[in-house]
């Protein structure tokens, strides 16, 4: 339903713009993956091992490392932290047991410095996370690294504490 | 180019101005908000100048445009000339035979500049007479003309600033020229807009050139400023776009795997320098746009990006961490004669290169402060610029008198200018978003 209205407004739109050569507007253009909402039903822990980084279930689970989708870096860094590697290696195991399962790795960087410095950097963060979770079993067809440099951040602040945040590699399943 | 085929692109491209001004129209629905320009510090010993208003003949209608004060804010926000309040005008020359020097004198006025809008010698079209006198020596420095019709007199006013500020300090004006920006609305909400906007460079006459939901970066303008290269997310990725900001025509240039970033121009318009991660690193790419034709400049395991040319199109000058920091380095566009340029500080990025001296300007960091720096080609140090914590995106005016940057105040991105000295700044504001990623224009012809 809703699909089918904003399907109708984009034909509409496309009729309105197909009068002037110069489109400025593109928000018909293809949208990005999004990440996949959690379902809505709770999991129920108590049968689950936490543990367990063949089951899906884990990626919801607080309990399991799974459910940590965020890896940090330094200030103009891209190497793995030590404290990142068992979150990195559990979705490893994921990806080698659920062969279907697709990620998306998504690198960023804090504010500070040049936008597209920032978005080599972003990548090589990504490439970094990239490499960790191939050497623990995934396959090269199941992982794709795209960089936001900083222009996806999740704090706005000029604070340690904010681009400490904005510094990441988000891991975002685009299938599981 | 013979004068007719001249008459006939000026005459295309005035229709197809007129056609995206249409459809801007039809597009926004309201007027797009033009950025205000705040002088922050001036120059002592500013040359005091009166632009006296400019007359209208008999027969010819008034412009759409007060001429004399697009002229005079002009000359102010250059920093060098300070023009005196029309209100404080006594008398009201509009040719040179009508100036009373004595009382200019008395009034310490050192020039006066003025003009009317008269019937060219056709007996037909309109033109602008201008005339600029030097009280001092009580003599006439230029008198001349340029044709005007409706619509195009703000233009015609910055280019007669422009030989205003030519004739008095030697070098060409950068007033008839144009700037590129990125305005976001909603900044951090997630439902971000993202705007490229092209404006005159006095911040009149804003157009949105593309708009969407996903990042926009890195304008680049193309030598005859007819075109914009840039970085869009449109598809969630990367990609480079060049668009013709008359006819709204765009072309993906590059949508490799990987980082498709970083545009740049060549001053001959011959390559499309970008940097692109395709082979799994981001390296520096040259496309030849008639042939469509890819050169990898660079191969090297650290960040490659953010290319600029030498004004003589021999040399790229481009970021690289190769060295473990981003530092600045140039090429040969054949590959040839890699080497540092930079050696002072630890973060150097984004170089943007004068057009007239080929001086060098970037974002300069010390871990902490983020700053906008000169490269003083002499001594090699480094001149920092300007003031703010978070300062980056550099780029010189067409003739080298100021750099354009963007700035943070509290979250909120705005646009600053400094002259190339760093003695005179100014503030570039808009009323309804964030403000960023400027590209000022080549001079328009």
């Amino acid at each position: 339903m809703k699909v089918a209205a904003r399907l109708g407004l984009i034909l509409i739109m496309s009729l309105v713009l197909a009068a002037c050569a110069r489109d400025t507007r593109d928000d018909t253009d293809t949208q990005p993956p999004t990440p996949t909402p959690p379902p809505s039903v709770d999991v129920d822990t108590d049968r689950v091992d936490p543990n367990d980084f063949a089951d899906s279930r884990n990626l919801d689970n607080p309990q399991s490392l799974l459910s940590q989708r965020e890896i940090y870096f330094d200030f103009d860094r891209s190497d793995v932290q030590a404290r990142f590697v068992p979150v990195i290696e559990a979705h490893a195991a994921y990806m080698r047991a659920n062969p279907s399962a697709r990620v998306l790795l998504e690198g960023h960087a804090d504010e500070r410095g040049s936008r597209e410095y920032n978005l080599g950097l972003g990548e090589r963060r990504g490439n970094s996370v990239q490499d960790l979770t191939r050497a623990g079993g995934a396959g090269s067809n199941q992982l794709e690294v795209v960089s936001y440099g900083e222009e996806r951040p999740v704090c706005r602040q000029s604070s340690d504490n904010c681009w400490e945040r904005n510094r990441r590699v988000e891991i975002v399943y685009t299938a599981r | 180019m013979s004068l007719q085929e001249k008459l006939i692109l000026f005459l295309d491209m005035t229709a197809n101005k007129f056609s995206l001004i249409l459809c801007s129209l039809l597009l926004a629905g309201s007027v797009q908000a033009q950025l205000q320009i705040e002088i922050i510090d001036g120059i002592e010993g500013a040359l005091p100048i009166a632009v006296v208003p400019f007359a209208v003949q008999a027969g010819n209608e008034p412009p759409d445009t007060e001429i004399a004060s697009v002229i005079a804010a002009d000359l102010q926000r250059s920093g060098l000339f300070d023009p005196m309040a029309v209100e404080n005008m006594i008398d009201r020359p509009q040719r040179p035979p009508e100036v009373r020097f004595g009382t200019w004198r008395l009034l310490n006025v050192d020039y006066v500049a003025m003009g009317r809008i008269v019937t060219a010698p056709d007996g037909v079209n309109t033109e602008i007479e201008y005339h600029l006198v030097s009280v001092h020596d009580r003599r006439t420095l230029f008198s001349r003309a340029i044709p005007a019709a409706p619509g195009e007199y703000r233009l015609r006013a910055h280019q007669i600033a422009d030989a205003i500020y030519e004739e008095l300090t030697g070098i060409p004006g950068a007033f008839a020229t144009r700037m590129a920006y990125v305005k976001v609305r909603n900044a951090g909400t997630g439902n971000e807009q993202f705007e490229l906007i092209v404006a005159d460079s006095d911040g009149f006459n804003p157009q949105t050139i593309v708009r969407h939901s996903e990042p926009i970066l890195s304008p680049n303008w193309s030598p005859d400023g007819r075109r914009l290269a840039y970085v869009s997310f449109a598809t969630g990725k990367s990609n480079i776009v060049i668009q013709d900001i008359f006819t709204g025509q765009r072309e993906v240039i590059s949508a490799e795997r990987g980082i498709n970033g970083a545009p740049s121009f060549s001053p001959d318009g011959r390559y499309l320098a970008m940097s692109l991660s395709r082979t799994g690193n981001s390296e520096i790419w040259l496309r030849d746009l008639s042939t469509g034709r890819m050169q990898q400049l660079t191969n090297h395991w650290g960040i490659d990006t953010e290319p600029a040319w030498s004004p003589d199109s021999r040399e790229v000058l481009f970021t690289s961490d190769r060295a473990g920091r981003p530092q600045i380095y140039r090429v040969r566009p054949d590959g040839s004669n890699l080497e540092r340029v930079t050696q002072e500080g630890r973060y150097n990025s984004r170089v943007s290169v004068d057009p007239l001296s080929g001086q060098l300007a970037m974002v300069h960091g010390d871990g902490t402060l983020f700053r906008i720096a000169i490269l003083d080609r002499e001594t090699m140090r480094l001149r920092v610029l300007s003031p703010g914590r978070m300062d980056e995106s550099p780029s010189f005016a067409p003739n080298g008198s100021m750099v354009l940057y963007a700035t943070r105040e509290g979250e909120r991105g705005v646009l600053s200018a400094v002259s190339a000295d760093g003695r005179f700044r100014q503030r570039l504001v808009l009323t309804d978003g964030d403000v960023r990623e400027p590209a000022w224009s080549p001079r328009i012809q």
